[in-house]
């Protein structure tokens, strides 16, 4: 089949649990790639190895039981055999489960592509009491066996050894199907005759296999017979088997497999105990009790999730500074960066757009480390059992209750974790809904708002509302999707229970990797984007004419508070000249070349003193959350006040002319400069197509009791959900920085009512999930029609439930 | 032999696997349940005369040893396995 006899394609076939990923790691080690199989969400994953001086290609397909048109899963893996047929299909078994691991070869067997076996684990099974006559075993299946240990990586190159000379084997493969018994083997061939005859089936699917599928009520083959003679033939044989057995076709021919592989298993393999699973047992007897499993396994999801936060945030805090200081560097080195589009495109745009992703790498890394561990020990399986009674009820899985968990952090690791979920509408519906789960961008709105608006008694509460929220909405939402859109029967909830496993480094490190790299990717592709379109909005038009004559009036500022300083100069009386004493103190020259003044120094010193002394009163007002007017916080003062006066005992000259510098010149100089920065900032930005889309939206967000500020600032939440805090302080020209909060904090009060705050509150929580978010559900639905049904979705469902509370406010007058 | 014990009698008997002990070995009998179900669980190995093994029925998840594997099962799901 293939051109070139130095090239192998081959298929690693396994039950879920039987070491397939293991033994695929093993192989390949990182020279891996994921992609997708066409047209569906599954994974496919293959990746190279050379062996004595052969290249295979392996791929690994999907975990199965079985090939049926069942699961996404099953379907891809059997498409792919008939689409691209391998070499060699390895089916890997577990050695110590190996009746129900031989079921699936049994269909494999059907297929007419040669087969190796690999027999993993079978150092546990050997010491649990299973011993194999591979050689008889090998001849009653008619394969060749090749024990392995895949997680020691014990028996890969006899594998390698066996797959090579399999598929250079010469002549024509003849596989020997197993026998389904006299009755059904006389329909398979009635089919089968007809099947060739007709010769209307695409020639991919070899007779004898599409006969059992069509027996098997298999939809996809049915699918494609248009011949009504077929039809009838495969009816009446159904009917046959039905009357002699009395029972589906599927379920006796089942049955005849089991039978075999049964026979076949008591031949070659005696089993001394059955003791493999008696330790995972007791294990069990205490992580799924009824009364501790679930408690246990809240407990492991908050060290996963403290894990995840709170361990991260130092390097998610040194990558931001990184930023930071990479924005500023670029930013010195373009004088006039003020004007420079190439430069805000790379800082503002690309560096504060990707770099605003890329800061949480930490977490995803961390999270997927945790969840690694808690999927290759085999908790994930006991974890998802704990919590379905509970998520049956919402109509999800147990699984999903970990992604929506981790929602509270980051939307888009959770969503990448609803990858452990096997079931696609489970998967999507968990997709779709995790931005209801507050995630922790959306604090800093929250913290902005409450305060402002509310009194302290009410503030946890209304936090908390606010969150709970969140819950009961996704799981309406969650409901709603799997009653409409994804409609279906709960998959029967049954799952093997793998014995636990000491996780290896291997396995982890690859997994992880893979998903953090599948991240940064994501950040350097679609985040890119997105963030370049919203810096463009942000800063086009550019205003050339403003409002204001800025450069006149800091020029004006600037002369006034030279005239000052001048000033100032005088009174103190020291030799330094003027300019050393502007230098000096403005911190231009290099301090080094100044000769040193000993008036000038203690006027320096004086200065520092008294800063440092206003600093510390500052800090702990602020750190003890010292209310003024307090008992402590007269005390406070009086300690601030004793240790200026000390410091004036000194030099009550140098003293007054540090006080008048430092209150009477530099300070409303400052925030001189900072108001013609941000109204010019605020004047640019209202110009500006945000601006202008922010004023055009405002009849549609007037019934929400927004305005046209809310809407440009609700347009960079967008880019990320805290971005509205900033977006806010600059449409209304006030800083962004912490200690503007409050200034920020006074001026939302004056203009808005409690009612609208809330509202912003929850239009923020439930409308326009993030930028990130949406190209996660897009990369992890695999298609734009989701990620798209979640933004138009959840933004139309936000405004709806925000329009409906801010019409009920205000005609029952509350929080007006 | 099995006619002189007590409980080998019960035992030919169908009943729910639900109300199966602790620790019993029985045979599937018959899985009350659609064509789709029956065929999934026939590919967990959940055939007639497959020999199930109670490994836990004390509240939480019912687990069932089946050739030497554990499934894990949902309860309204262990009412539908009828065993002998």
């Amino acid at each position: 089949m293939h051109d070139s006899r130095d090239s192998i394609t081959i298929a690693l076939a396994g039950n879920p649990n039987s070491g397939k990923t293991t033994l695929f790691n093993q192989m390949t080690g990182h020279r891996q790639h994921v992609g997708n199989y066409p047209g569906v969400t599954v994974e496919k994953k293959d990746g190279f190895c050379r062996h004595k001086g052969s290249a295979i290609h392996v791929v690994d397909l999907p975990g199965a039981y079985s090939l049926t048109a069942r699961s996404p899963e099953e379907l891809a893996a059997r498409n792919f055999l008939f689409d691209e047929p391998p070499d060699v299909i390895v089916d890997i078994l577990d050695a110590s489960n190996i009746e129900r691991n031989l079921y699936l070869y049994t269909q494999l067997l059907e297929l007419n592509i040669p087969l190796v076996i690999a027999l993993n684990m079978s150092d546990m099974a050997k010491s649990r009491g299973i011993e194999f006559d591979l050689k008889k075993l090998s001849q009653l299946i008619g394969a060749p066996i090749i024990p392995t240990v895949a997680h020691k990586g014990r028996g890969v190159d006899e594998l390698l050894d066996a797959v090579v000379s399999t598929a250079k084997q010469e002549g024509e493969y003849k596989p020997a199907p197993i026998n389904l018994g006299r009755d059904i083997e006389k329909e398979i061939e009635k089919i089968q005759k007809l099947i060739v005859a007709e010769n209307t089936l695409p020639a991919k699917y070899n007779p004898r296999w599409a006969s059992i599928k069509l027996l098997e009520n298999d939809p996809e083959i049915w699918g494609i017979v248009s011949s009504p003679d077929l039809r009838t033939a495969v009816n009446q044989s159904v009917a046959r088997i039905e009357q002699v057995f009395g029972d589906h076709p599927e379920i006796v021919i089942a049955d005849q497999r089991y039978g075999v592989i049964s026979g076949a298993c008591q031949e070659a393999i005696r089993l001394t105990v059955e003791a493999r699973h008696t330790y995972s047992d007791k294990i069990d007897e205490v992580l799924t009790n009824r009364i501790l499993g679930v408690p246990i396994f809240l407990l492991l999801m908050y060290v996963v999730f403290q894990f995840t936060f709170t361990f991260g945030a130092y390097p998610v805090t040194w990558l931001e500074n990184g930023f930071l200081l990479l924005g500023n560097f670029l930013r010195s080195l373009a004088p006039n960066q003020a004007d420079n589009i190439l430069f805000s495109l790379i800082v503002d745009g690309i560096i504060g757009g990707v770099g605003g992703v890329v800061v949480f790498v930490p977490n995803i890394f961390l999270l997927f480390l945790a969840i690694a561990i808690l999927e290759d020990s085999g908790y994930m399986a006991r974890a998802a059992f704990n919590m379905d009674r509970f998520m049956h009820k919402i109509g999800l899985h147990g699984k999903s209750f970990i992604p929506m968990l981790i929602g509270f952090g980051c939307s888009v690791p959770a969503i990448m974790a609803t990858r452990t979920l096997e079931n696609r509408r489970d998967r999507f519906t968990t997709m779709l809904v995790i931005p209801l789960m507050s995630c922790g961008a959306r604090l800093p709105i929250y913290t902005l708002i409450i305060p402002a608006f509310f009194p302290l008694a009410w503030q946890a509460p209304l936090l908390w509302i606010i969150y709970l929220i969140g819950v009961l909405l996704a799981i309406g939402g969650a409901r709603l999707l799997r009653a409409t859109l994804l409609k279906g029967d709960n998959d029967p909830f049954i799952m093997e229970l793998p014995p636990y496993r000491l996780p290896t480094w291997k396995g982890i490190s690859i997994h992880v990797f893979e998903r953090t790299w599948m991240y940064l990717k994501k950040a350097g592709t679609i985040i890119l984007a997105i963030s370049v379109v919203i810096w463009a909005l942000m800063y086009f038009p550019v205003k050339e004419e403003f409002d204001r004559d800025y450069e006149a009036e800091s020029a004006q500022a600037e002369a006034l508070f030279l005239d000052g300083l001048k000033h100032i100069h005088s009174i103190v009386d020291m030799e330094v000249s003027f300019e050393q004493f502007r230098d000096e103190l403005e911190d231009h020259g290099g301090k080094s070349e100044i000769h040193h003044d000993e008036s000038m120094q203690a006027f320096q010193e004086i200065l520092h003193d008294i800063r440092n002394a206003r600093d510390s009163f500052n800090q702990t007002i602020q750190q003890e959350n010292i209310q003024e007017k307090s008992l402590d916080f007269v005390h406070m003062e009086r300690m601030l006040d004793s240790t200026l006066m000390e410091i004036e005992r000194r030099s009550p000259l140098l003293y007054s002319a540090a006080i008048q510098y430092l209150d009477e010149l530099k300070k409303p100089f400052e925030e001189k400069r900072r108001e013609i920065e941000r109204s010019k900032h605020a004047e640019k930005l209202s110009y500006s197509m945000a601006g202008r889309i922010g004023r055009g939206m405002e009849p549609a967000l007037k019934p929400l009791g927004f305005d046209w500020r809310i809407g440009t600032a609700l347009l960079g939440a967008f880019a990320a959900k805290e971005v509205f805090v900033a977006q806010l302080g600059i449409v209304f020209s006030l800083g962004e920085s912490e200690e503007h909060s409050d200034a920020l904090r006074a001026q939302l009060r004056r203009e808005y009512t409690p009612l609208t705050a809330f509202c912003i509150m929850l239009f923020c929580l439930i409308a326009m999930p993030c930028m990130a978010t949406i190209a996660a559900t897009r990369l992890e639905s695999g298609s734009w029609k989701w990620a798209l049904l979640q933004l138009v979705g959840l933004t139309a469902f936000g405004y709806g439930v925000t329009f409906i509370v801010f019409q009920t406010g205000r005609l029952f007058g509350l929080g007006i | 032999m099995m006619a002189n014990h007590p409980e080998s009698i019960l035992q030919e008997e169908i009943i729910p696997l639900s109300l199966v002990e602790t620790g019993r070995s029985v045979r599937l009998a018959f899985i009350n349940g659609g064509r789709e179900l029956r065929s999934r669980l026939a590919d967990m190995g959940l055939v007639p005369g497959m020999e199930l093994r109670v490994i836990r029925n004390t509240g939480g998840p019912f687990i069932i040893a089946v050739k030497n594997s554990r499934l894990a099962l949902g309860r309204g799901m262990a009412q539908k396995i009828l065993v002998r």
